[in-house]
């Protein structure tokens, strides 16, 4: 049978490959790509919780972070652009204007 | 046990395609991988009752912000990218904490696990139905002023949007 | 006091006024027209001179045992209890007031009198000279300190009198300051007069332990009460100290040698202080303090012999001189002689009389030969001069005059008061009487020879000078006319005792006692009648004499000379008594002053000043490391540890996104296990 645990599992396991795909990673679309998925983890943690408490309001949560997930991605994706309009390039490694 | 064969499934997928989205060396493919991963996602709403979400994480999720994603992926040089690093110098040390957040994260779960109902303890899915009116009921009443500045959110970050990727003539 | 006693009562006006006017000048004179300072200064003393006189008058009018006024200005020292010697407890205080009785009066009369004539004399005569208002400045200055040695009611106010004239005596002998000759002069008339000053602040501190008292009639009321023996030891030492004061003063031996180069001074200075006043301020101040002398035998024995050889001793050094001035000066060191020698015969009266009658021929012959000097153009040696008598007849008759009474001949001043002096010596002792006439005798020869040798006999003014000859502007001739009248009449003032008696109340009994008696075995009269024909002759003699050596044969005087050789040159350079005092005592003293100098160099300067400075250079220097090294050190220790503390914290910013996600996830991990761990869960639990 299937227990809230599983689910929970699951969505530790997506969050994690998440965080290494953040930390990892140099191009940073792919980090971006990764932040979605860390937020895909966290609503399947949401739903389970729903379905395990009987009520719809861990879905409403979840329908928040998806707006603000396209909100994030919209204008990331934005600064993106205009970066590599600058500078010619993606890779985060050299996106260090702010370093000492 | 049809649950189960249905939960391996979708979570068997939808790992796989993230293992993938974070070790792919093209763009594109990673973003490939990642739209099969959020439709694994919608299949687990699905199998959670949660068949609004499910209609809106494809239609949203996969239908407005990956496309973005792929635009944007052939707006930047892809080509310059494809021979370079791909991982960092570091990445070990990204591994290792994630690791360690991980077990942290599994002895918590462990921990409380007992304390959870399984699919025959916990509260019949009929709860959940009609659910989009459920969901649309709950949205429009007590989580009404969310909604309204999720509304301006999206606004602003069009207009964001917009601004910052004009080019300057 | 009485309204009718305006004078009397206003009698603090007559030192002031003179101040007032000297205080003016010397701030404001310089931008004074001459006329404006002569109206100041000549004023003043006229002014003076005015409510001098009047306060004679009014006292005159008193009845005789009234004459003493008595008023305080202020209260200058209250110092409060003292113990005297005797071991009475008094109350020392001194203060500045004035007394006023017939002594008083007869000195504020000659003082402001003469004083006055001799200013109207320096309004020609310093008419063309440069510190005109300076000039003026000071004379009033010393008229100011005069009468208020003359008037003070107490020892120590007349001891600053005493001390301000000497002051104007230094600024007055100096006046001309760029010559040598006369800073000099003025330094040597104040430094012996302060050797002297130190005998007279001596005397006034026994004094005032011994009598308990600086006031006049205070202590002289305490030796009238009979508290002393006569010949007491106390007394005789104060006399005696105070009279050491009086010798330098009064130029006496042996401090009498500033007087001859005093004449580097304007000549109305001469006439005014070196012979009418200041130097008379001695023989007043021994009158003044009378009743300790009286009561003192030994030191009136002192006195006496002091002044009479002084008076022989200025005589032949007079006989010899060549300046017209230095003659002059040597007399008056002479005639001073004489008036201590009344003082010390127990004359003082005689004495005060014969001081009076001085300042008029004296003061006349000083004026006569400014007149003189101004007349050839400047010239002081009498060898340079002669056959003027027809070219200045005004000067040259008032010469005369005060030639006649100096010479001691009657009916002129001179015989009345010289002849009490030298009748009274008579009577006291034959040796000081004998003494007193030889050298009456030598100062009519002397001042005749003066007499001669400037207006008579050949001229041997230089032709150049002749041409210019004239007689002196009415401002000069004037008083000189005026001294020469009271030469000839202010003797008589002395006819018939009536100056004793005026005198008498200020004079202690045993000295009136001893005046006054008739000496036993001897005639009363006789031997005054004698004594005066004695005098007239030796004078005649002496006339005489000059009239031969200098009219008659005039080629004598140099044979002679020549004759005595080695007592010649002895006496002509005034016995090297000036080198003697120089090897003895004034190269020791500027021995002493540059062996000072050398210590103050080495030691003040040295290691004072130039120490000082040494250590606060060396602390400076310490101070600059401190603050470099330590006060700035501390402040950039501050600032590198900063610096130091935030290098590893540097490598945290490293701008790229990826790291601060590393560390987010960093802080979720240890967020998670803090959480973990409050809720109670260790590793050991989590295995289950």
């Amino acid at each position: 049978m299937i227990g809230t645990g599983h689910y929970l599992f699951l969505s530790l396991a997506l969050f994690l490959i998440g965080v290494i795909g953040v930390v990892t990673r140099r191009n940073v679309i792919i980090i971006l790509m990764s932040i979605e998925l860390i937020l895909n983890a966290v609503n399947i943690n949401l739903v389970a919780f729903a379905r395990l408490a009987g009520s719809v309001e861990g879905q409403v949560f979840a329908i928040f972070i998806i707006t603000d997930a396209a909100a994030e991605a919209a204008v990331g994706l934005g600064i993106i652009i205009a970066f590599f309009r600058n500078r010619e390039t993606v890779l985060a490694d050299e996106m260090d204007l702010l370093k000492w | 046990m049809l649950d189960r064969i249905v939960f391996d499934f979708f979570a068997g997928i939808a790992i796989v395609s993230a293992i993938l989205v974070v070790t792919r060396r093209n763009a594109v493919h990673s973003a490939i991988f990642l739209i099969t991963a959020l439709l694994a996602t919608a299949g687990i709403f699905l199998q959670l009752h949660a068949e609004f979400l499910f209609i809106v994480q494809i239609i949203l999720y996969v239908g407005g912000i990956m496309v973005l994603f792929i635009f944007v992926i052939m707006l930047v040089n892809l080509d310059v990218a494809l021979h370079q690093l791909q991982f960092r110098r570091q990445w070990w040390l990204g591994l290792l904490l994630a690791l360690a957040l991980g077990a942290e994260a599994t002895a918590a779960i462990s921990i409380g696990r007992s304390g959870l109902p399984d699919s025959s303890t916990a509260p019949p899915a009929s709860v959940l139905d009609p659910n989009t009116e459920l969901v649309g009921r709950v949205l429009f009443t007590g989580y009404l002023l969310p909604l309204e500045i999720a509304s301006v959110l999206l606004l602003v970050a069009m207009v964001g949007a917009v601004v910052m990727a004009k080019r300057r003539t | 006091m009485r309204p009718s006693e305006y004078f009397l009562a206003h009698i603090w006006l007559v030192p002031l006024l003179p101040l007032a006017a000297s205080a003016v000048m010397l701030l404001f004179g310089r931008k004074l027209s001459n006329a404006a300072v002569s109206v100041f200064c000549v004023g003043s003393v006229f002014l003076s001179m005015v409510y001098g006189f009047g306060a004679i008058i009014q006292l005159i009018a008193r009845p005789v045992g009234q004459r003493v006024v008595e008023f305080t200005l202020f209260n200058w020292i209250p110092a409060g209890a003292m113990h005297t010697t005797s071991g009475h407890l008094v109350n020392f205080n001194a203060q500045w007031g004035f007394l006023f009785d017939p002594l008083t009066a007869v000195m504020v009369g000659v003082v402001t009198g003469v004083g006055f004539l001799i200013h109207v004399y320096s309004i020609g005569y310093m008419g063309h000279e440069g510190g005109y208002y300076r000039f003026f400045g000071y004379l009033n200055l010393f008229m100011f300190s005069m009468l208020t040695l003359v008037l003070a009611n107490n020892i120590l106010l007349m001891f600053v009198g005493w001390e301000g004239v000497g002051l104007c005596s230094y600024l007055l002998i100096g006046f001309y300051f760029l010559k040598k000759s006369a800073t000099d002069a003025g330094n040597k008339a104040f430094i012996v007069n302060r050797i002297g000053d130190a005998g007279f602040l001596l005397g006034i501190f026994l004094l005032v332990g011994t009598l308990g008292t600086l006031n006049f009639s205070e202590f002289r009321g305490a030796i009238l009460a009979g508290h002393f023996a006569l010949g007491d030891a106390a007394l005789t030492t104060i006399a005696l100290l105070l009279f050491v004061g009086a010798t330098g003063k009064s130029a006496q031996i042996p401090l009498y040698v500033w007087l001859p180069d005093a004449m580097e001074g304007p000549t109305p200075v001469s006439a005014l202080i070196h012979a009418a006043t200041m130097v008379t301020a001695g023989v007043y101040m021994v009158v003044r303090t009378n009743a300790i002398f009286a009561m003192a035998p030994r030191a009136l024995e002192v006195v006496a012999v002091v002044g009479v050889v002084t008076a022989l001793y200025a005589a032949t050094m007079g006989v010899l001189q060549n300046d017209i001035k230095k003659v002059l000066a040597y007399s008056t060191i002479s005639q001073l002689g004489y008036m201590f020698l009344a003082c010390g015969v127990g004359a003082f009266s005689a004495g005060i009389f014969h001081l009076m009658t001085h300042a008029f021929f004296k003061g006349l012959l000083f004026l006569g030969a400014g007149s003189v000097i101004h007349a050839i153009g400047g010239e002081q040696d009498m060898q340079k001069m002669g056959a003027l008598s027809g070219k200045i007849r005004t000067t040259y008759l008032t010469m005369a005059a005060g030639t006649l009474a100096i010479a001691g001949i009657p009916p002129l001043a001179g015989f009345f008061s010289k002849d009490q002096i030298l009748a009274q010596a008579f009577r006291t002792n034959h040796t000081l009487w004998l003494i007193g006439w030889l050298t009456a005798g030598m100062t009519a020869f002397y001042m005749f020879r003066l007499l001669f040798l400037t207006f008579k006999g050949t001229s041997r003014v230089p032709p150049e000078i002749e041409h210019h000859i004239h007689e002196s502007p009415a401002s000069m001739t004037v008083p000189l006319v005026i001294l020469a009248l009271l030469s000839v009449v202010g003797g008589w003032i002395g006819i018939g005792g009536r100056f004793e008696n005026f005198l008498e109340p200020v004079i202690h009994p045993r000295a009136v006692e001893v005046y006054t008696a008739v000496p036993n075995g001897a005639a009363g009269e006789t031997p005054e009648a004698l004594l005066m024909i004695a005098s007239v002759a030796v004078a005649l003699a002496g006339i005489g004499l000059a009239w031969f050596l200098y009219i008659k044969r005039t080629e004598l005087p140099e044979k002679i000379a020549a004759g005595f050789g080695w007592m010649y040159r002895l006496v002509f350079n005034k016995y090297y008594v000036d080198q003697i005092y120089d090897a003895m005592f004034v190269n020791r003293a500027k021995d002493l002053g540059l062996t000072l100098g050398a210590f103050d160099r080495t030691f003040i300067d040295g290691l004072g000043v130039d120490g000082v400075g040494w250590v606060t250079r060396v602390t400076s220097v310490i101070s600059i490391y401190w603050d470099k090294w330590i006060i700035d050190g501390s402040v950039n220790l501050v600032a590198n540890v900063a610096r130091v503390l935030s290098i590893p914290v540097r490598w945290l910013q490293t701008g790229r996104v990826s790291s601060y996600a590393g560390f987010i996830v960093l802080g979720v991990l240890l967020f998670l296990g803090f959480y973990l761990h409050a809720a109670g869960y260790t590793l050991a639990s989590l295995r289950h």
